[in-house]
């Protein structure tokens, strides 16, 4: 099979991400590996909502919600950890990864049923209003909660573990995001080809005509939206670890706009767009803010120019108009 | 008699103060092309969305299939087998037209809850979708994207929709709406063969098309049937020249 021409860059986009960090090690400049590593948790959190956002046209402006959710679960059971206080019903914390990765996405995904199934009763500018109602909910809960550091947050003091590799080392726990991202992508590749694909594109594009041939437009977008969900509260258990740190900043309304504006830079509902997005906003984000400390304002403008002289965003400007069989 | 596949007694809608459907009782039996027709303001829509279940009746019952659908909502009755076409064609445009179809043919497979096998890969997707674009002649245009498909091109790419679904009653909402002349023959052409499928309920304005095609018509004018009866006798109706046919008949 000849690869086309956006098989080709999202390879190459692929290869950079990796490239990167394994010459900064080399080089002995961690710095650059942390940043490449918080492209690829960025990535794979608007991943997460390029399902409900790309493929099914859910402007969720709540998505926040789940990157914090999960961004918790990983400093909640981290703390209990270290602390042996047991959890609820007498369960212990955890320190392990993948634990910590499986009760974030399905927390998520529980959280995000719930919002969806009232949320997705509306449609266009309520949408993007209660889901966005939605998750200031979460942020004021985090704020008004000291039990787990309120407005301070919640410091993780040594990174969860893995099995079999030291996950304090910079360049592993990259790896470990990178693997998690590629999953994600291969995920998302599946959901798009996928009959439930078919179905929540076609939601989008003409929701009559969804319920016309018989399908129920309201659960396939609300199973779309919690998985979707589940995705990004998996990245915002990784940021935590990345960060050693969760505070509700992560649940902010900003962060939903980061991720929405991520999507748009890179190409909505293409399948590298939200690595794209993560990689030209980190980079914009390191080199403008070195510059200025108005550097969001640069940004703006650039956001500006891809919405009215870019809509498929860069990999629309690379590779051509999106093709969907 | 045999039973008829739709039946619709004595329906009423009110918009406050707009008596929108009064007491329509309209039945389509099998093998029939039923055209419905009345001028524009007489409640044509109104009456199709009652049918389809975007409205819901104030009272009255619309029975298919031998059921009460009246509570039902739109994706419950196509899947009954209540197959529409609209008035402007309805389609996923970035989709191609063989995916469209695919998308009712895994509705009619009742399994739109698969996540991971790729469905340009299905052949038993494929197969019977582009089966149905062959019956409605669209084979050759089967991969372009909807969006770029004429105007009769995806009127009958609709059509192709509702064979997939395996419909019961066709409901055609003004099918010859914007065709050229040359299409509007082929479509009656068409529409003729469609009624041994399934039975056909016609809104149309084309009146040619109408004459042409229908076993039995019926006028809607402000919101009451006022005639139903063969075409021949719809024309001699004094009620309905006066009321719509002028002297196109």
């Amino acid at each position: 099979m000849i690869l086309n021409r956006e098989t080709l860059i999202n390879l190459v986009l692929a290869a950079l991400l990796l490239a990167v960090p394994f010459a900064a090690d080399a080089l002995g400049q961690p710095f650059y590996i942390t940043l490449a590593t918080r492209i690829a948790i960025l990535a794979l959190a608007a991943t997460g909502l390029n399902l409900a956002l790309g493929l099914g046209g859910l402007v969720s402006f709540g998505h926040a919600a789940f990157f914090g959710i999960g961004g918790y679960v990983a400093g909640i059971l981290a703390a209990h950890a270290f602390s042996g206080e047991p959890l609820l019903f007498g369960l212990s914390g955890t320190k392990q990864m993948w634990v910590i990765w499986i009760v974030a996405a399905i927390l998520s995904g529980l959280v995000g049923l719930a919002i969806g199934a009232i949320s997705l009763r509306t449609s266009g500018v309520y949408f993007i209003m209660i889901t966005l109602a939605f998750a200031q909910m979460v942020y004021y809960f985090a704020v008004s909660w000291p039990a787990y550091g309120g407005e301070d947050g919640l410091s993780i003091l040594v990174r969860n573990q893995f099995p079999g590799v030291n996950t304090m080392r910079p360049l592993t726990f990259f790896l470990i995001c990178y693997v998690v991202l590629l999953a994600a992508l291969g995920l998302f590749a599946l959901v798009r080809a996928s009959r439930f694909g078919t179905a929540l594109q076609a939601a989008r594009q003409n929701e009559v005509r969804v319920a016309t041939v018989g399908i129920q437009p309201y659960r396939i977008r609300l199973t779309g939206f919690a998985i979707s969900a589940a995705v990004t509260g998996l990245a915002g258990a990784l940021f935590a670890d990345l960060n050693r740190f969760v505070s509700p900043s992560m649940l902010s309304w900003h962060m939903s706009g980061e991720l929405i504006v991520l999507i748009i830079l890179g190409g909505t509902g293409r399948l590298f767009g939200p690595l794209a997005g993560a990689a030209l906003y980190v980079i914009f984000e390191y080199a403008l803010g070195g510059l200025t400390e108005r550097w969001q304002f640069f940004l703006g403008l650039i956001l500006l120019v891809v919405v009215l002289f870019a809509r498929g965003g860069l990999l629309g400007l690379l590779a051509g108009k999106a093709k969907h069989g | 008699m045999v039973e008829p596949v739709l039946q619709i007694s004595n329906l009423v809608k009110n918009f406050g103060a707009l008596r929108a459907t009064d007491g329509v009782t309209l039945d389509l039996r099998p093998g029939e092309i039923h055209a419905l027709i009345g001028p524009n303001g007489a409640g044509k829509s109104t009456l199709i969305h009652q049918i389809c279940g975007t409205l819901r009746q104030d009272s009255g019952t619309v029975r298919f299939a031998g059921q009460d659908i009246g509570a039902l909502g739109v994706a419950d009755r196509a899947r009954l087998g209540l197959g529409r076409t609209f008035q402007v064609s309805s389609i996923a445009p970035d989709f191609s037209g063989l995916r469209n179809v695919m998308l009712a043919v895994q509705a009619k497979q009742g399994s739109s809850f698969r996540f991971f096998k790729p469905v340009m890969r299905d052949k038993t997707l494929i197969d019977t979708a582009m089966v149905m674009l062959e019956r409605v002649g669209l084979t050759a245009r089967a991969r372009v994207p909807a969006a770029e498909l004429s105007h009769g091109e995806r009127r009958q790419l609709e059509i192709a929709m509702a064979l997939a679904l395996g419909s019961k009653a066709f409901l055609l909402d003004e099918p010859m709406a914007g065709m050229g002349p040359e299409g509007s023959k082929s479509l009656t052409r068409f529409l003729d063969t469609l009624r041994q499928e399934a039975p056909i309920l016609l809104v149309e304005h084309d009146m040619d098309a109408v004459f042409a095609l229908a076993d039995r018509i019926s006028v809607l004018v402000y919101g009451r049937i006022i005639a139903t009866g063969t075409v021949e006798e719809i024309r001699r109706d004094p009620t309905v020249r006066t009321a719509y046919l002028g002297d196109h008949a």
